[in-house]
């Protein structure tokens, strides 16, 4: 395993109290596996993502568990030693390019800047390299384009300079958070296949977080689906995807519109996810579960097999 | 059913902008006032009770043509006729669009007040799926699906018959989406609405049009039934969308990636706008812009050859 997380529980203490973000987390992504983290906004996937790289936003920490990346234990690092090892083991891809890069230096600058920090390398190698990962992620013509300022570029090709960048140290670990959220979709498909290609050919391990189930069904092998703070199905895509176990995923399959030539009702779930100062006792999917039972108002279900998957739901208990 | 009257007709409605630099740079350096095309040459009608919906990827126009129709925009060429009673429009960003320093009560209330209809606030709320308690409470108080509910309520109290939703479910999560997208089918069924609906997301559209329209460059490249859209594409843009959206069913495989991206506006290609992305493109569709004829504007569509 490339990535471990264990019972991962992250706190932000705020004046009212102490707010629980994620809630006994655990998974893990092999080397060239891409696992789909996907939830409503709210529900912690993005902030598993960034407990893992440690950049919680304060006052947000991690309270408790265990993260491991390539064997070795992460979350107690001191911090000079943890920013080394991002870039250089770990490459983040964040939704809004324009912000990821420097309007004010030139794409080629950038890249070399980010080779020469991890790798050691010489100017000239550090340029060569530079090209060869922009020509990697399909940027036409990059010698033309390396002395190009952000600006310069449209959307989807801003990407492919920040997954070049997150690339540029051949980092084991890869945490692509909505990647493809402010593309268009045609440029959505180019991403995705970016990022399928990575993971085979680098044996990368990806960690990508995305609210949009579609891109997981064709980029993830497997995936985990978050609602408030916790994992409630974890299960290979295809599972989870046709045959969801937990309540909620199959709610969250049913709302999503498919391309149909009539115009029909979507499934609906009642209500919405809970605040983080007011997640209730037992499952907290249970106010707005259709097959609540006592047993999920008192007792918080932990992850059970279901079928292919598992899935954190009582009605699973005996089975 | 929709009837086949027009409630809403664009006949060749087109709006320029003009992007000129400032006037001082423009006498120095002797440039002409420059004007971007962001809407060229759009028919189309609405008729009584349906929904239209506009489709296109970002910068397409499909946004300026929702705030031609209901006038946030003059257009530079071309005619807008509307026959019904009322129109309202419903915002993307359900964030921006409601005043944070107004009670929801208040928020509801102003249409009533300002055209004297006979609506009533309470009534709305139940209507959208808030309650009237709801009413003394303030936007930030609400999630983003219970804001899109009351701009919905706000939009509602003019007592329109058509309405201009544009992006009205970007901004939401999905299972919200589901919500509002229900609620709008819903209020359609009871209060005879017609909806103009602006989307970049064809699956979306597919629950709730009866109608598509999809946009590219500013111009329609292809007009049909929903049915007909989603099953028989005929522009290539139009099956090239189609192809790009991730389906469900296919879990683990990829979907073709689209090659290119949406050309600039301020220098469209000639002739089709579309050709440099179009596997059956030729000579003519080079040179010349191909006229939307039979619900496409294709060249290749209209010689047979695809």
């Amino acid at each position: 395993m490339i990535l471990d997380v264990q019972n991962l529980r992250v706190e932000f203490p705020t004046r009212r109290g102490t707010l629980t973000a994620l809630d006994g987390v655990s998974f893990s992504i092999a080397p060239g596996e891409v696992l789909g983290v996907v939830g409503e906004s709210g529900a912690g996937k993005s902030i598993t993502g960034m407990a893992v790289i440690r950049l919680l936003a304060p006052p947000g920490r991690i309270a408790s568990g265990e993260i491991h990346l390539e064997g070795r234990r992460i979350d107690n690092l001191p911090h000079e030693e943890m920013r080394k090892l991002r870039g250089r083991r770990i490459g983040v891809i964040f939704q809004d390019p324009l912000t990821s890069l420097n309007p004010l230096y030139t794409i080629g600058r950038q890249l070399e800047e980010t080779i020469l920090t991890h790798l050691p390398m010489g100017k000239s190698e550090a340029r060569g390299r530079a090209l060869s990962l922009l020509r990697e992620v399909g940027i036409p013509a990059p010698e033309a384009r390396y002395e190009h300022y952000p600006h310069q570029f449209s959307g989807g090709m801003r990407q492919r300079v920040v997954i070049a960048l997150a690339l540029a140290a051949e980092p084991k670990l890869l945490i692509a958070d909505e990647p493809t959220t402010a593309l268009d979709v045609s440029i959505q498909a180019q991403i995705i296949a970016l990022i399928r290609r990575v993971a085979r050919d680098r044996g990368a391990a990806v960690m990508l977080i995305t609210h949009d189930m579609g891109v997981i069904a064709e980029t993830a092998q497997r995936v985990a689906v978050m609602y408030a703070g916790r994992i409630v199905e974890i299960g290979a895509a295809q599972d989870v995807i046709h045959a969801p176990k937990h309540p909620y995923t199959v709610g969250l399959m049913g709302s999503i519109p498919r391309i149909s030539a009539e115009k029909h009702r979507l499934v609906q779930i009642e209500g919405s996810m809970p605040r983080l100062n007011a997640i209730p006792p037992g499952c907290p999917f249970n106010p707005r579960c259709a097959h609540r039972f006592d047993r999920c108002v008192v007792e918080r279900p932990e992850l059970i097999a279901a079928g292919a998957s598992r899935a954190a739901c009582w009605l699973h208990a005996n089975a | 059913m929709p009837t086949l009257e027009p409630l809403l007709s664009l006949v060749g409605v087109s709006r320029d902008f003009d992007v000129s630099r400032p006037w001082l740079n423009r006498v120095i350096e002797r440039e002409p006032r420059r004007y971007l095309r962001a809407v060229d040459k759009v028919s189309f009608d609405i008729a009584k009770g349906e929904t239209l919906a506009l489709v296109g990827e970002s910068g397409c126009g499909k946004s300026t043509v929702a705030r031609l129709i209901v006038g946030l925009y003059q257009p530079t060429e071309g005619r807008i006729a509307f026959e019904g009673r009322r129109m309202q429009m419903i915002f993307q960003d359900p964030y921006a669009s409601l005043n944070p320093r107004w009670r929801v009560r208040d928020i509801v209330a102003e249409p009533i007040r300002f055209l004297g209809t006979s609506q009533n606030v309470d009534e709305l709320l139940r209507q959208v799926g808030l309650s009237p308690d709801d009413g003394e409470k303030y936007p930030h108080e609400f999630s983003g699906g219970q804001r899109q509910r009351i701009s919905i309520a706000r939009a509602l109290a003019g007592e329109p018959d058509f309405l201009v939703c544009d992006e009205p479910t970007s901004a939401l999560d999905v299972s919200v989406q589901a919500q509002i997208l229900n609620l709008m089918l819903d209020l359609q069924a009871r209060l005879g609405l017609t909806y103009l609906f602006i989307s970049h997301n064809l699956a979306v559209v597919s629950q709730v049009a009866d109608r598509v329209g999809v946009m590219y460059a500013g111009r329609i490249v292809e007009l049909a039934r929903a049915a007909e859209i989603f099953s028989r594409p005929r522009h290539p843009y139009t099956r090239m969308l189609l192809d790009a959206v991730p389906d469900l069913s296919k879990a683990g495989r990829a979907r073709t990636a689209v090659a290119g991206e949406v050309p600039n506006p301020l220098g469209l290609p000639s002739g089709c706008a579309f050709h440099p992305r179009c596997p059956h493109a030729n000579e003519r569709c080079r040179v010349e812009t191909p006229r939307l004829e039979d619900g496409v504007a294709c060249h290749a569509v209209q010689e047979k050859r695809i």
